[in-house]
């Protein structure tokens, strides 16, 4: 009898090992292909980073550290002594301001959104979370082509102000910073309230209700019951808009006209005219640890939620 | 005042508002865009007449035709792979016993969603400069295929593993039950019943492949014109509404596809 069970056993042991094997044959085609197109770029500019820079692009395989170097340093053309230089450290740190002030905004702007779109009829949700999804995946340079047409000297917005007589010149908004910061806005703004939606949406509203019968009133409920319990979505919104943000390279590129540069620009400025890849490897390397801080913020943030259910 | 009986009390004052602001907002800047392509005068921002003039002066384009070729080339070549490849994975990574690595191929699913854009395609075009330099090998616009290939992997993945999860496992036990083989019962069952999830997941693979210009702009090599790119390109130059018109047409392609996706979803969720 025991002999029987455990046959039983080791045959079902057999068939799901079977089953494993299988499984991970399967994803296999997806893993190989971004493991080599998609892992293996990512370590190549790793080691590039440690590389001298060719003169008219590419690596020379010497070892040196001057990427990282040339990022806080420049050499001074005279007596060789390394000087400090916070160029790339101000585009930096600019361009975190500019990513959080892009969050802060499509917070409060995408908040009151995405909590209205959950408190509409099944039906008529549908239509609203379509709304905002439209703009969600639309052609990002197109979008940003479309603020461009509005905010140019003889845009809509200046023909409109001029015509109407309240300004005689049209006032200069292209390639400004309040143009990149507008950009920005305009283009992360559907990524922020489609997250804080499906979390609002699974929200239970008879703790409102809840809440409105202890006395408490709508902002009350609002800030003690719907924002604490909406607070993965948020956490998750926010992510969503300061990642990219902080990355934005179509944005800088056409809004900030090469003026204003962003970190995304500075990178590739670096592959093309600036002709010093182990710089741009670097550069990117920097950007993606600052992603990751990012990252692992949210998940310890998370983490902890979860398990409250 | 409003008689606080006849008020929902999950309504917020003010939230209303800033909704439709929000979605005006996000609509007025590209419905402008989409008006003056129907512009007959020259001038991107002022209006002579209506017409289909600058359509016309674009379809005509030599420049445009091949991009757009290039265009569906690599967006169709890469949303066939990568439906593949997410196709499977899923199949194999959801609602499986864990198998080990498992935790890891998701982190690998994911990577070109955390990655901000710019990282990957400087690392793409290092990767490829390197391949060219050292063995020789250019894929000529297969470059841009693989590029796109792994960024779509992701994106096809996520509605197909979300209806792997909603699906019934009973069907498949009933099936396994009135002796099918696991192969029957796939082919039969689980395939139709995730054929949704695989066209929602192809057509968001289409429209982030159609789309892509950051990683298309610094991998493409010379005669490698996108739409996005050939958009670009006339940026730079004095633009005329022939921009507007192809802007457009990017915008519907985009629209069409989300819409198919998010039409899709939704029967599912009935």
């Amino acid at each position: 009898m025991a002999n029987v069970v455990s046959r039983a056993a080791l045959f079902e042991a057999k068939a799901e090992r079977a089953a494993s094997r299988r499984n991970r044959l399967l994803a296999t085609p997806a893993l190989v292909i971004i493991g080599i197109f998609g892992v293996l770029p990512l370590l190549i500019i790793l080691v590039y980073s440690f590389l001298e820079a060719a003169p008219y692009g590419g690596v020379q395989w010497k070892f040196s550290t001057d990427a990282y170097l040339n990022f806080l340093f420049q050499q001074d053309i005279f007596d060789d002594t390394l000087q400090f230089t916070p160029d790339f450290l101000i585009i930096y740190l600019r361009s975190f301001l500019f990513a959080v002030v892009t969050t802060v905004i499509c917070l409060l702007l995408g908040f009151p959104t995405a909590y209205f779109m959950a408190t509409r009829t099944p039906a008529q949700r549908n239509w609203w979370v379509l709304l905002i999804t439209i703009p969600f995946w639309s052609n990002l340079l197109v979008r940003t082509l479309a603020i461009m047409f509005i905010i140019r000297d003889e845009g809509l917005i200046n023909n409109l102000l001029m015509g109407l007589g309240v300004i005689e010149k049209p006032i200069t908004m292209l390639y400004t910073n309040f143009a990149i910061q507008l950009g920005l806005l305009y283009s992360f703004l559907p990524f922020m309230i489609l997250p804080l939606y499906a979390s609002l949406e699974k929200l239970d509203f008879r703790l409102v209700e809840a809440a409105n019968d202890l006395y408490a009133t709508r902002r009350q409920a609002l800030w003690r019951v719907i924002i604490p319990l909406s607070l993965p979505g948020i956490i998750a919104g926010c992510l969503l808009v300061f990642i990219p943000a902080l990355g934005a390279y179509v944005t800088p590129l056409i809004l900030g006209g090469g003026i204003h540069l962003m970190i995304g620009d500075l990178i590739a400025q670096q592959f093309g005219s600036g002709r010093n890849w182990p710089l741009g490897c670097a550069q990117a390397l920097i950007l993606m640890a600052a992603v990751l801080v990012a990252l692992y913020f949210y998940v310890r943030n998370t983490s902890g939620k979860v398990q409250h259910g | 005042m409003a008689d606080p009986r006849n008020v929902d009390i999950k309504d917020q004052p003010g939230f209303r508002t800033i909704a439709i602001i929000c979605v005006g907002v996000l609509y007025v800047p590209i419905l402008i865009l989409m008006l003056f392509s129907f512009n007959t005068g020259s001038l991107v921002t002022h209006w002579e007449g209506v017409g289909l003039t600058w359509y016309g002066s674009a379809l005509l384009n030599e420049e445009f035709h091949n991009a757009a070729k290039n265009t569906l080339i690599i967006s169709t070549t890469a949303t066939v792979v990568s439906t593949i490849c997410a196709t499977l994975a899923a199949i194999g990574m959801t609602r499986v016993k864990p198998w080990r690595g498992l935790p890891a191929a998701f982190m690998v699913i994911n990577l070109p969603l955390m990655v901000p854009e710019i990282i990957t395609a400087v690392a793409t075009l290092s990767f490829f400069a390197l391949i060219a330099g050292a063995f020789g090998l250019n894929f000529g616009i297969g470059n841009l295929i693989l590029a796109h290939t792994v960024f779509c992997i992701p994106f096809a993945y996520m509605p197909i593993r979300a209806r792997l999860e909603d699906m019934d496992l009973t069907l498949e036990s009933a099936a396994a039950d009135l002796y099918a083989t696991p192969w029957h019962a796939f082919r039969r069952i689980t395939l139709p019943l995730l054929v949704p999830g695989i066209l929602s997941g192809a057509a968001l693979a289409f429209i982030v492949s159609f789309d892509d210009f950051t990683i298309t702009q610094l991998v493409a090599g010379p005669g490698q014109t996108t739409l996005p790119l050939y958009i670009w390109n006339q940026i730079r130059r004095p633009m005329t509404p022939e921009i507007n018109a192809i802007s457009t047409i990017l915008l519907l392609v985009s629209i069409l596809f989300v819409s198919v996706s998010f039409l899709i979803a939704r029967r599912r969720a009935k």
